[in-house]
């Protein structure tokens, strides 16, 4: 599986996705840096890693989807190749107009890092091949801004297509029906706030929850 | 020219910080605080002949998110 990671300057979970792609696909990904304008050739999977893009001026994640490799990550995308974004990932695929919606302040206004429940919602899609439908898994989020936020029609819709992929089990963050993860219309990006990444070892992590996203997504693209 | 962009959240839309502003300033004693609402003031310093067109387009692009958000421009 030939991945690709875009570090943008802030990003700190770009490591992390690394490793995570690395130790599943068993090629490291290629790093591409924010100011570059094309992806790797023949690219499978690319992913945006969490942090702080751009010091999280303006909004979350606003400055960097409008950096110069996102016109390649957008062309990438409508192209069919799977993207995904995790956390501050999340925040600049709403800001790019790739997802719906916007990741507002946590309703409680605390920064929250912990480990959650989520609920798989939809087990048929790219992500989420190696879960079951209804089944509960845990994952960490670390966020200030994971507030998920849309009209009600957009609601209506994105769950009448089964494009709320995860939801919170337990209300975490004020997001609008607890939605912790929504895809595109075409099923092949996925935003997330919680991190998959740093569930992938059972020694260090307590767990490999998140493990089985990348293990079902390297089944997906068939590599 | 100097414009001044203010962008605030759109009606409906739930505002963490103006609350906790809000209970604050109850906090401080002040009584008689009905709502408060948190926005941005954005002050740019633009080409006197830029036309209204390509202002408007800088808010929607970049300057306000306008799934959750609406823009007011008062130029100086």
């Amino acid at each position: 599986m030939k991945t690709a990671v875009i570090v943008f300057p802030g990003s700190n979970c770009d490591r992390d996705v690394a490793v995570a792609l690395r130790e599943v696909s068993g090629t490291a990904p290629t790093m591409v840096w924010h100011g570059d304008t094309t992806l790797p050739d023949g690219v499978d999977l690319v992913a945006l890693p969490g942090g702080f893009s751009y010091g999280d001026y303006l909004r979350s994640g606003a400055i960097g989807a409008r950096s110069p490799i996102m016109r390649a990550v957008i062309d990438a995308a409508e192209r069919g190749v799977p993207v995904l974004g995790v956390c501050n990932g999340f925040q600049v695929l709403t800001e790019a107009g790739l997802l719906p919606g916007a990741l507002m302040r946590n309703a409680g206004l605390d920064f929250v890092c912990r480990d959650v429940a989520l609920t798989i919602n939809n087990a048929q899609t790219a992500f989420t091949s190696r879960y079951a439908a209804g089944e509960k898994i845990i994952i960490p989020v670390a966020h200030h801004d994971g507030n998920y936020s849309a009209d009600a029609e957009t609601l209506d819709r994105l769950e009448g297509e089964g494009r709320v992929a995860f939801r919170y089990a337990e209300p975490v963050n004020g997001s609008a029906r607890n939605v912790a993860g929504v895809l595109n219309a075409a099923g092949n990006v996925l935003g997330l706030m919680p991190h998959p990444e740093r569930r992938i070892d059972g020694a260090a992590h307590g767990g490999v929850d998140g493990r089985r996203m990348f293990e079902g997504l390297l089944e997906t693209v068939g590599a | 020219m100097k414009l001044r962009i203010f962008v605030t959240l759109k009606p409906g839309v739930l505002d963490p910080q103006g609350r906790a502003i809000h209970k604050a300033l109850d906090g401080l004693g002040f009584a008689g605080v009905n709502d408060v609402r948190a926005g941005k003031l954005i002050e740019l310093d633009v080409a006197d002949d830029m036309a209204d067109a390509q202002v408007d387009e800088m808010c929607r692009k970049l300057l306000a998110n306008t799934v959750i958000e609406n823009f007011r421009v008062e130029r100086a």
